[in-house]
């Protein structure tokens, strides 16, 4: 158990420390799919596999194909200067915000009011079914409203990215209509 | 079994890289990437939480996210796209009309 979850943490990090530092961007996307992979086999480890097949599907198999799509589209060379002139200042104040989350949560008792979704209530009849019975009970608005929110950002996404239509000049310049 | 401590600290490792990738890359795709990364560091410590507090709410907000980032990823995308295509800049220090 210890194992498996050291190789997915470790290449996690590592695929996130190569993605925020690879040069090319389709490497950086590449990169990005290992991270997702990698985090659904965290989420198998912690029970939830229903919540692995959807980050694969959706983040590995449509999000991140979308990323590489628009990347090929775009065809973006590689840049001389990747990151920003003043980047080592920055990279001090995450490493100095990092440092206090980790000591924070170091100290952090962890305490909680227990759910009653145990895992053995859960494993009895699988992960899937206890997502399903929860979102279509409890969360049931908010499911709505996430069909209504991805239908916004699909007709903004369209509507944007449209090719502009050309505007139709009334009097041509160059006529010489008598 | 693995303590709840160890799977909060590699989402904060992975959530301060995310953020250290948006302030210093220039490519403005491999910055919304390392707003994929944050928000992925975010669903495994709600799903982490979910398990060791024996609650489904965690992995609900963990799947509402996975909807959000994609909704994210599609209009983020168009807006570069647009930009691209009337400036050609493919950097977020180029693209500074609005800066006064």
């Amino acid at each position: 158990m210890w194992l498996l979850f050291i190789y997915f943490a470790t290449v996690s990090v590592v695929a996130g420390v190569l993605t925020v530092s690879l040069r090319n961007a389709v490497h950086c996307a590449l990169a990005l799919l290992t991270l997702l992979l990698h985090m659904a086999g965290l989420f198998v480890m912690l029970n939830a596999e229903f919540l692995a097949a959807v980050q694969i599907i959706v983040y590995a198999g449509a999000i991140l194909i979308l990323y590489l799509f628009v990347l090929m589209l775009m065809n973006l060379k590689t840049e001389e200067q990747h990151l920003h002139k003043k980047y080592p200042y920055l990279f001090f104040v995450g490493m100095g915000l990092l440092a206090e989350l980790l000591i924070l949560l170091m100290l952090s008792p962890y305490g909680g009011t227990m759910g009653t979704a145990t895992p053995e209530l859960i494993l009895a009849t699988g992960p899937s079914h206890a997502v399903g019975v929860t979102m279509f009970s409890d969360y049931l608005l908010l499911f709505e409203i996430v069909g209504i929110f991805l239908l916004g950002a699909v007709i903004g996404a369209i509507v944007l990215a449209k090719t502009p239509a050309k505007i139709e000049n009334p009097e041509p310049a160059n006529s010489s209509t008598p | 079994m693995i303590p709840l401590s160890a799977y909060v600290a590699v989402s904060a490792i992975l959530f301060m890289t995310g953020l250290v990738g948006v302030l210093i890359r220039r490519n403005f795709i491999v910055v919304l990437m390392s707003v994929e990364i944050m928000l992925n560091a975010a669903n495994i410590n709600l799903v982490a939480f979910s398990h060791y507090l024996h609650s489904m709410a965690g992995q609900m907000s963990a799947l509402f996210i996975i909807a959000v980032a994609a909704a994210e990823a599609a209009v983020g995308l168009a807006i570069i796209i647009v930009i691209f295509r009337g400036k050609m800049a493919t950097n977020v220090d180029q693209i500074n009309i609005l800066k006064w």
